[in-house]
């Protein structure tokens, strides 16, 4: 049987906006956020600057940094492929690729019939 | 008619300790207005000195600030309202600027409700009381609020303005000095803000302090802070959750505004006749374009009795697509810019995950072209600003534009068949800050409001913020409240004076 499809890829733009954090700032992590202002985005942080909880899913790596979404978040986006990608702009949220002028923004398809079958189940993010 | 750009300063820097001064490291950034997506002016990229040098200043302020009478701090928020309702239309223009919102709210919503919070949080103040028990005839019990001291407050850029003053006025109000971090979106109105109220010279030094700069330059050392006894903070769930680790780990006070996805729930009664209520009801439903979308109360959810739902669904697309979206600073716009750029991509994006998701485009669906606002000053229209057409999806709530907060002007309809399902389709999302219901029925009128999960339910009237109206969350769109008195409550604690009026030892040892 075919491997599952990645739930998460990243664009050229968004790896080289990641190469360059993480040899400034080490290790990374992605957590996709909800609500308001700057919500529906995705931050990114050093590992383990935010504290993951049994109520997180990781979802896969995203360029060798793994990425985790709220689980009753993910109940609406699981049938989706997310691609990670940038846009020039300021959000203001804590995420890491602010002071460089861009804004890691998430695109959306829907997984195929086939895709969706091959799928496997995401894993709870801490214990 | 169009009013002036204001001429602002090419360079902002940070306000401590009573005085401008420039950031610590020297370094700025690029400031774009979203009006034409320029830069306009730069703006201190402050860094965790200059965290620390705002809360030397304000722990220096605090004693004499938490001693000042109820009486002097409300003459002195009274007169920040004076001098921002003396200067009420530069402050909307700056703030258009700043944040792209068409000048016809900032006059008219913005501006006023800053005015109103500040004298609504001096009044509120000279009226507050401490109480007294007798707990027997010799022994008494006081309970006396005193601030917390030094507070941290991160705003967001909806509404630059307005944000600030339901953050400072209460925190000041209570006795509090504080640090504010406005949003790097949106620094100047805020600032042009302070230089009308330094002018005044009315509030002591160290008091308010505007620290501009990134988020994790300048928010997360200000949230982690074990220098600060309250954090408040507007914005998404992530950070929300980032900052309250923060303050774990000094058992720091937090409040937490983190958003919505609103539901606007209509009832066929409101049908039952025309005129007015029919019109105030159409209006509510077009109220998600309101602010560009920008609002944590966005309504954006639009739910209909199925029984009216063909009638009603197309006299709200008739009224939708008349909005005017155009150059914020023309009289007649009713919709501006997005405040950014990366906002403006994502609201596209969703654009497109409401249609890979089946949901049917009843108007909008695209950005406006064709904007032309003349840019930072060269006169030459721009066609560069971040507008888009204020859009209605149809679908059902289980889709992801019916279940995320996308910020822009756009709402998503359903149908329901009866009160049963208005309410299960309601709560069926993770957020709980705002709902409207609209019906003509007595019934309805008080139980639905009453079933629904959410903090705020407006009831036949949508995107009112009176200042003595509390605002805040249910489930995942926080706690803690803004706006009305019991506000002060988050900004304060109880100090219990147990006094013994009995001169007899109580024989123990």
């Amino acid at each position: 049987m075919p491997s599952s499809p990645p739930r998460v890829v990243a664009t050229d733009d968004a790896k080289a906006v990641i190469d360059q954090l993480r040899e400034r700032h080490g290790p990374l992590m992605f957590h996709q956020s909800g609500g308001c202002c700057d919500g529906s985005a995705p931050m990114c942080y050093e590992q383990g600057d935010f504290r993951l909880g049994t109520s997180d899913v990781y979802l896969g790596d995203l360029h060798d940094c793994p990425f985790y979404m709220a689980r009753d978040q993910f109940e609406y986006w699981e049938h989706m492929q997310l691609t990670i990608d940038v846009e020039e702009g300021r959000g203001a949220s804590f995420s890491l690729e602010i002071p460089l002028g861009v804004r890691f923004v998430v695109r959306s398809r829907l997984f195929s019939d086939d895709e969706y079958a091959r799928l496997e189940p995401v894993e709870q993010a801490a214990s | 008619m169009i009013y002036d750009r204001p001429s602002l300063q090419d360079t902002y820097g940070n306000y401590i300790d009573g005085a401008f001064v420039e950031p610590v490291d020297g370094e700025y950034f690029d400031n774009p207005s979203p009006i034409d997506g320029e830069t306009y002016c730069q703006v201190a990229r402050s860094s965790d000195a200059d965290v620390e040098r705002a809360l030397d200043a304000a722990h220096a302020a605090k004693a004499d600030w938490g001693r000042v009478p109820a009486s002097e701090r409300a003459q002195i928020l009274n007169a920040i309202a004076d001098i921002t309702e003396e200067n009420l239309e530069y402050l909307a223009r700056v703030d258009t600027v700043d944040n792209g919102k068409p000048i016809r709210e900032t006059l008219n919503a913005d501006l006023p409700l800053v005015v109103d919070h500040f004298r609504y949080f001096a009044g509120v103040i000279r009226a507050e009381e401490g109480s007294m028990a007798e707990l027997d005839s010799d022994t008494v019990a006081m309970h006396v609020p005193e601030p917390l001291g030094v507070v941290g407050q991160i705003i967001p850029w909806n509404f630059p303005l307005l944000m600030a003053a339901w953050k400072i006025a209460p925190a000041l109000a209570a006795g509090n000095c504080t640090v504010v971090k406005p949003a790097e979106q949106t620094p100047v109105s805020i600032m042009e803000w302070l230089r009308l109220v330094d002018e005044a010279d009315v509030l002591p030094d160290g008091v308010l302090n505007v620290v501009q700069g990134y988020g994790p330059e300048v928010g997360k050392p200000l949230a982690q802070s074990d220098r600060i006894a309250k954090v408040a903070f507007t914005g998404e769930t992530t950070t929300g959750r980032l900052v309250m680790q923060y303050a774990s780990e000094n058992l720091t006070r937090v409040t937490m505004e983190l958003g919505g996805k609103s539901p606007n729930v209509f009832f066929e009664s409101v049908q039952n006749a025309d005129g007015s209520f029919w019109d105030k009801a159409l209006e509510g439903a077009a109220m998600f374009a309101l602010n560009q979308g920008e609002v944590c109360t966005c309504p954006s959810r639009i739910l209909v009795q199925e029984s009216i739902a063909d009638a009603f669904t197309e006299a709200v697309v008739e009224r939708v697509k008349n909005i005017t979206v155009g150059h914020p600073l023309d009289s007649e716009t009713q919709v501006g810019a997005q405040a950014s750029n990366d906002q403006y991509k994502k609201i596209q994006n969703y654009f497109e995950v409401g249609r890979e998701e089946g949901a049917e485009v009843l108007t909008g669906g695209e950005v406006a072209e064709g904007v032309a606002v003349a840019a930072g000053g060269d006169g030459e229209p721009a066609d560069k600003g971040y507008y888009i057409k204020p859009t209605i999806f149809r679908g059902h709530n289980k889709m992801r534009v019916f279940q995320e907060e996308i910020f822009g002007p756009v709402t998503s309809l359903t149908t329901f068949k009866d009160v049963d399902e208005a309410i299960e389709i309601s709560n069926d999302t993770l957020y709980g800050l705002g709902a409207g219901v609209w019906t003509r029925d007595a019934h309805e009128l008080y139980r639905v409001p009453r079933a629904i999960e959410a903090g705020r339910v407006w009831v036949n009237c949508y995107h009112l913020y009176p200042a003595h109206a509390a605002f805040g969350g249910y489930k995942k769109s926080g706690f803690g409240r803004e706006n009305h008195k019991m506000m002060l409550d988050h900004y304060r604690q109880t100090k219990n004076m147990l006094v013994s009026y009995d001169e007899e030892p109580m024989g123990f040892f």
